[in-house]
């Protein structure tokens, strides 16, 4: 039996709250809620203040941004696409974003200001989409689209892979992997003020179209009948992922496994259909992101275990576990 | 109140001409078949009617010409309920039906109790009330051809244009379809359908366009269309055509070279 979506909503809601304050709360340090409630409300004693605020505050911040937007990039494209495997790398934008950061650390021009990188990266995603477009644009089914996004995917990953081949320097080719494996230490406000207009635009574009994935189950011809304009849909979804996913790659690096698992999950929780996936799986990909941002913390290990790495392990068993229960589905 | 109004109208799909110079006036209140053997355009002429490849020539809803209008427009005068069609995720029976209000709601609106109830009226018409709650990608084919039927229905348009809404139903059903469609016709809409099935073609259209190799070759009542002479020159069969009183069975017999 499917829950009321008024108790979906609100659970998530309440999982994102609690998520969200053991992510101010754990850490090197461990902080009991009381302090950090003290510290958010601006009277807290200083130590408390200067780690839930300064360091803590943005890096949460970024992790429920971040982990919202792959998780609704998934839902929408998997909607879109009408192809359960599809996640926000598949048009490419992820890749592209990461190799704009990448390009920003290999030809040192990240050096110059702190916004050079991200901002490459969202133009990374733009002249992917841009790619897309060209490769695409015209094509009415979405199988050409997935074509022309694997190839423009794997041309990012190679150039990439290029980047790190010829790196200058072990320091540098570690600052690449970083990019390649998503991680969100060491954020500060600079980065949440670059990641969270992108976030709202991509988040905006992606929403907006619910009704017409819905219309999109009943294939292309159906829905222009119910009255869709497939061109205008088709252009708002690519900006909304590569402006969306652009910005959140820009801050957190590519981070696989959200997109894919977080719409699967919460569909059985729902009447299946995309436009009702598409505000839960965003709150379920803040939670995810959050919890495996927290595990990279407490985690022991000689390095820090990068975020991309603990989202696939927490993602596969959850994963499985949904496909040997749902598998007759499909 | 729909009319659709062709003239001379053509569709070419890559470089081959699919339909040429189709010229028909399609009134409100008649049921008009699109009959012709496989392969003749009969589809294609379908879903240039609903604006969803283009065509040459003119296509006008009530004197409108279709090119021009928004798709919503469109969707809220022509319900279409395609051939065979995917379902690409496993949605219920009421929701699938549901899908036939997208026309009607505001951005950002939910369900009205008018949508809920032209929903409801669609499945009891259907006959699929009893599978509200079933999954639709699982039910036969049979059932999910209704289910569709229902979601055409949900629109509540002036015109229904339904491509080959018997195929995949059991006889008993057949009959309630066609019985469905012509009461929707005697109730003021126009509905226009491809139809395989030349006996029910016969004893439920008011009028039978006749399809062949991308022309229309005849457009009249059925027994005027349904000649013997014609159904071999078109179809290639030898047929007979037997009248019991008001009912009329087309009877096809042989495999003649036409």
């Amino acid at each position: 039996m499917t829950p009321p979506r008024a108790v979906l909503i609100g659970g998530l809601t309440v999982l994102i709250l609690l998520s969200a304050l053991a992510s101010l709360a754990l850490g090197a340090v461990s902080l009991a809620p009381a302090r950090v409630v003290a510290a958010l409300a601006g009277h807290g004693d200083a130590v408390a203040s200067a780690i839930v605020i300064e360091l803590r505050l943005p890096r949460t911040i970024i992790g429920l941004a971040v982990g919202a937007m792959l998780g609704l990039a998934g839902a929408a494209l998997q909607g879109y696409l009408r192809n359960p495997l599809a996640e926000p790398s598949v048009l490419g934008a992820s890749n592209a974003a990461a190799l704009g950061a990448v390009g920003a650390i290999y030809f040192g021009l990240a050096e110059l200001h702190p916004v050079v990188l991200p901002a490459l990266a969202i133009l990374g995603a733009l002249v992917a989409l841009a790619l897309l477009f060209a490769l695409a644009g015209r094509a009415e089914s979405p199988l050409t689209l997935i074509l022309a996004g694997i190839a423009v995917s794997t041309l990012a990953g190679a150039a990439i892979s290029l980047a790190l081949n010829l790196s200058p320097n072990p320091f540098a080719a570690m600052e690449i992997m970083t990019w390649l494996l998503g991680s969100i230490e060491n954020r500060s406000f600079a980065h949440v003020w670059i990641a969270l207009p992108c976030i709202a635009i991509g988040s905006v574009l992606l929403l907006f179209d619910g009704r017409t994935l819905d219309a999109l189950t009943l294939g292309e011809d159906g829905a222009s009948a119910l009255g869709v304009e497939l061109r205008a849909v088709r252009l708002r979804l690519l900006l909304g992922v590569a402006i969306g996913v652009g910005g959140a790659v820009a801050v957190s690096g590519s981070i696989g496994f959200v997109g894919l698992i977080v719409p699967h999950l919460v569909r059985p929780l729902t009447d299946r259909s995309p436009s009702a996936i598409l505000l839960p799986s965003a709150l379920a990909g803040a939670v995810l992101l959050t919890l495996a941002d927290i595990g990279v913390r407490l985690i022991p290990a000689t390095n820090e275990l990068k975020l991309g790495v603990v989202t696939a392990f927490l993602g596969v068993p959850l994963f499985l576990a949904y496909l040997l229960r749902e598998r007759r589905i499909w | 109140m729909v009319t659709i109004a062709l003239e001379n109208v053509g569709v070419t799909l890559g470089r081959r001409v699919v339909v040429q110079g189709v010229s028909a006036t399609l009134s409100p209140g008649s049921m008009v078949g699109i009959i012709g053997p496989n392969g003749a355009g009969k589809s294609t002429l379908l879903r240039a009617m609903l604006g969803l490849l283009p065509a040459s020539g003119s296509l006008r809803i009530d004197g409108e010409p279709l090119s021009g209008m928004a798709r919503g427009a469109v969707a809220r005068k022509l319900a279409y309920l395609p051939q065979g069609q995917t379902l690409h995720w496993p949605l219920t029976v009421e929701r699938l039906v549901a899908l036939g209000r997208l026309p009607h709601l505001a951005p950002m609106s939910g369900l009205s109790a008018d949508d809920a109830e032209a929903i409801e009226a669609a499945m009891h018409r259907a006959d699929v009330t009893g599978l509200r709650g079933r999954i639709a990608t699982e039910l036969s084919g049979g059932e999910r051809a209704r289910v569709l039927l229902a979601r055409a229905l949900a629109v509540g348009a002036p015109a229904l244009l339904a491509d080959e809404p018997l195929a995949a139903l059991d006889p008993g059903h057949q009959f309630d379809v066609m019985e469905l469609l012509r009461a929707e016709a005697r109730g003021g809409a126009l509905v226009v359908a491809v139809l395989h099935d030349l006996t029910m073609a016969a004893r439920y259209c008011d009028r039978l366009l006749l399809v062949d190799r991308g022309r229309l070759v005849a457009d009249d009542p059925p027994l005027a269309v349904l000649t013997p002479a014609r159904l071999r020159d078109v179809y290639g069969v030898a047929a007979t055509i037997e009248r019991h009183g008001d009912a009329v069975t087309i009877l096809p017999s042989a495999r003649v070279a036409n």
